[in-house]
């Protein structure tokens, strides 16, 4: 358990907060000590005693965990986990480095495009991932925060107070390049970036990391004195698509990037050399295992820029990164490719998760929003707070709040902050319809039920609730549909979901695959609404449906 | 025998009016005492006080010799029935479940619940295939009636009518009214009626309490208030509803 290696003294609330959260969340995780508890369990007895006596000889610590907590594993049982940022390379150097640690006998898990540079960075030093693919301009200018260019050295001297490494190039230089359409260039006769001083009319399209970088668009528009006013902002896979119907004229990429063959486009010359360079390297902590960086570090020197485009170029075309990855190792050790996952059950593993995270949000903001729009009914300064309060998240950007939590110490790039986030948002209907629900009811009835002589939690429950059930079940189902699509977000922080599809569809500019997300997503949506119009014949009394 | 309520110089203040001035009035055992009054005039006001729905700003009110505190209002409210105008049967409850509502969460047993729901059918002839109707399947009358069972459920001992009829078209409000004076007669049933008609608590009230802009003006027979009024008040209250009554 990672949070337990973060806060040991939380071990004794992690029994009954195993009991609150998901399965599959947790599934992962306990595989591995129970397998471990296992093979104690089948040892002789005596090999037994020795196994348990020097993990206790090991460190106090460990002991007092296996006394409080049976089902704690050692952090060496944990698979080695490989981060990767949101764009086709990355996913495929994390590829790599799974297999050639699984070819080890390593266990790795790869999780795929977390997000950009210091998601990353953050996940590396919270420990919820081991190592990630990054370059060493990123490093200098994004983590290292230097305008100096560094040297290798330079930079593994930086990390080592984050208790990070580095390993030495993998082979090629992706650096940042401006490209263009072949035919725009020549008909232009443009071929530096000196040269776009001339033509202002070029409508510029960049990411929006590359607009915000150190080594990105002001600094180098301030070095080439260039003219051009319209800048604007667009994903990366989509500035490819803006290129290539000319709604953009220029826009920044990965020189080894594929598409720059695939739509036949010009890299503009960096003849100034603003360009740092950016040579692949893979980050980790220097607490692994000595023979996990070993292996990591046979990839060194191992990919140059060729062979890393034509990866590339196979990632875009097969829609595969684990065959792409395969293409690495081939004619090396002939091992055998992986079984590529049928869509199938790619479809089955992604509605789950999805249903998971929406499905437990909804739960949670279910037994959260009841009684606080309970209280929020009574109105007075608290009731107010409820109100506003839940309004107030309502109004984050989803994306936003997702960013928001990340960084907060419990949450990190998990599952728990995907939930967190659509259990906050799914928070304002259920406690807006159950304050209004209830303070709908007329005061006659209220008068009725208080005249009788009926106690307040037996009014509450047999006369209020049942009677504000319609309104309260209405924002459930407004809740429950708006976690379904909000949920696909939550693969932006490697939570997984039918947002994966979605997110990969859109990092490669793919519509079928975008398409794969967005309609079992839909149709999920309907039927949520479809299953609640059921419940709701159950739920609501029949009086109050005449 | 000492009244079976008591109000001693009760007086309540709604935020920018005064609702009740310092008020004294005995509710007799087995007398149908009929409030009387144009709208405003704190008639509602009273029942409410005693009740317990809203508590005096000053005074004290005594419910069969002791005194209404919040500790002991719940206990008290079992030992009265209340019904008002209209609209205050619980709309996803059956007829039935509406009026055993109380005595279920008191827990009597199934026996006892069967023969008093029988006996009150009899009593407000409510035919008992329409118990397991919901309010909003029966008729304005009907629900009436099973408000009136409702609050004779635990045979209360004493009975608050909030304008009972007030809201049902006069051939019902007739035959109701009828009704309801045979049932009171029967029970020997301590009521309080809240009504604006002067027909009406001249037809029901033992004892008819006139009131104006939070006082009680004139108590007393109808005889007592045509032939000796008080003041202006009651010749023109008087008067009026005569007029309407009578041309």
């Amino acid at each position: 358990m990672k949070s337990l290696r973060q806060w040991p003294g939380s071990a004794g609330i992690l029994p009954a907060v195993r009991g609150m959260l998901p399965r599959t969340f947790l599934r992962t995780r306990f595989v591995q000590v129970i397998r471990y508890r296992h093979s104690a369990l089948s040892q002789s007895r005596p090999a037994r005693c020795r196994t348990l006596r020097a993990a206790c000889s090991r460190s106090p610590v460990v002991c007092a965990a296996l006394i409080l907590f049976p089902f704690v594993s050692f952090a060496s049982d944990n698979p080695v986990t490989i981060g990767s940022k949101k764009f086709t390379e990355s996913y495929v150097l994390g590829e790599i480095a799974k297999r050639t640690l699984n070819d080890a006998g390593i266990p790795a898990e790869h999780r795929q495009g977390m997000g950009g540079t210091i998601i990353l960075w953050q996940a590396l030093r919270g420990r919820q991932i081991d190592a990630y693919p990054e370059y060493t301009g990123t490093i200098a200018q994004e983590i290292l925060k230097t305008d100096r260019k560094l040297s290798l050295n330079e930079i593994r001297e930086a990390l080592v107070k984050f208790d990070v490494g580095a390993t030495e190039p993998l082979g090629f230089n992706n650096t940042y390049a401006l490209v263009m359409r072949r035919s725009e260039a020549e008909r232009l006769g443009l071929h530096t970036i000196s040269d776009l001083r001339n033509h202002p009319e070029l409508k510029i399209g960049l990411t929006h990391e590359f607009l915000d970088r150190q080594d990105g668009w002001q600094p180098l528009r301030a070095r080439y004195a260039l003219p051009q006013q319209n800048v604007i902002g667009i994903d990366h896979a989509l500035g490819y698509a803006a290129l290539k119907n000319a709604s953009i004229d220029v826009k920044d990429a990965y020189s080894t990037d594929a598409k720059i063959a695939e739509y036949d486009l010009v890299t503009l010359e960096d003849n100034l050399q603003f360009f740092p360079r950016y040579e692949a390297v893979f980050l980790y902590r220097l607490s692994l295992p000595a023979s996990t960086v070993t292996t990591l570090r046979k990839l060194e020197g191992t990919l140059d820029e060729t062979r890393m485009i034509r990866l590339n170029a196979e990632a875009e075309r097969t829609r595969n990164y684990t065959r792409a990855a395969n293409l690495y190792f081939q004619g090396g050790t002939g091992s055998t490719t992986a079984a590529g996952e049928s869509f199938w059950h790619k479809l089955t593993r992604w509605t789950l998760r999805h249903l998971e995270l929406a499905g437990f949000s909804l739960l949670l903001a279910v037994i959260v929003g009841i009684p606080l729009g309970i209280i929020a009914s009574r109105g007075g300064p608290t009731g107010h707070s409820i109100l506003g309060f839940a309004s107030v998240v309502q109004t984050i950007p989803s994306l936003a709040l997702l960013a928001l939590l990340v960084p907060l110490p419990f949450f990190g790039i998990s599952v728990r902050t995907a939930i967190a986030a659509l259990f906050l948002y799914g928070l304002l209907p259920i406690v807006r319809n159950t304050a209004s629900g209830l303070q709908d009811i007329p005061r006659a009835l209220r008068e009725s039920a208080i005249a009788l002589g009926l106690s307040p939690m037996t009014r509450l429950w047999k006369i209020y609730i049942p009677m504000a059930s319609r309104s309260i079940l209405a924002g459930i189902k407004t809740s429950a549909v708006i976690n379904i699509g909000t949920a696909t977000l939550a693969a932006l922080i490697g939570a997984g979901g039918l947002g994966e599809p979605i997110l990969s569809g859109l990092n490669l500019n793919d519509h079928v695959t975008i398409l794969q997300g967005a309609i079992p997503a839909a149709l999920l949506a309907l039927l949520v609404q479809w299953g609640f119009d059921l419940t709701d014949r159950v739920l609501i009394p029949k009086g109050l449906r005449l | 025998m000492s009244a079976l309520v008591q109000l001693i110089d009760v007086s309540k203040r709604y935020e920018d009016a005064l609702a009740l001035h310092s008020t004294n009035l005995a509710i007799e055992r087995a007398k149908t005492t009929v409030l009387i009054g144009p709208s405003g005039c704190g008639k509602s006001t009273l029942l409410r006080l005693i009740i317990g729905l809203i508590t005096p700003d000053s005074g004290t009110i005594a419910f069969d010799g002791s005194q209404i505190t919040p500790a002991n209002i719940d206990t008290l409210r079992r030992r009265i029935g209340y019904v008002i105008q209209e609209g205050s049967l619980f709309p996803h409850l059956t007829a039935r479940a509406n009026v055993l509502l109380m005595a279920r969460y008191l827990g009597k047993s199934g026996e006892e619940m069967r023969t008093r729901l029988l006996e009150l059918c009899e009593l407000t002839r409510f035919s008992g295939n329409l118990l397991s109707r919901y309010p909003i399947e029966l008729s304005g009358g009907q629900r009436q009636r099973v408000s009136l069972m409702r609050a004779l459920m635990l045979s209360p001992e004493l009975l608050l009518l909030d304008e009972p009829l007030g809201a049902l078209d006069p051939l019902v409000r007739a035959s109701l009214q009828k009704e309801l004076k045979e049932i009171f007669a029967r029970l020997r049933q301590t009521t309080l009626f809240v009504t604006h008609d002067l027909a009406e608590a001249a037809y029901f009230g033992d004892e008819i309490v006139l009131m104006n802009e939070g006082r009680i003006v004139q108590q007393g027979s109808l005889a007592d208030l045509r032939e000796k009024p008080a003041n202006d008040f009651v010749c023109e209250f008087i008067n009026s509803q005569r007029a309407l009554l009578f041309t």
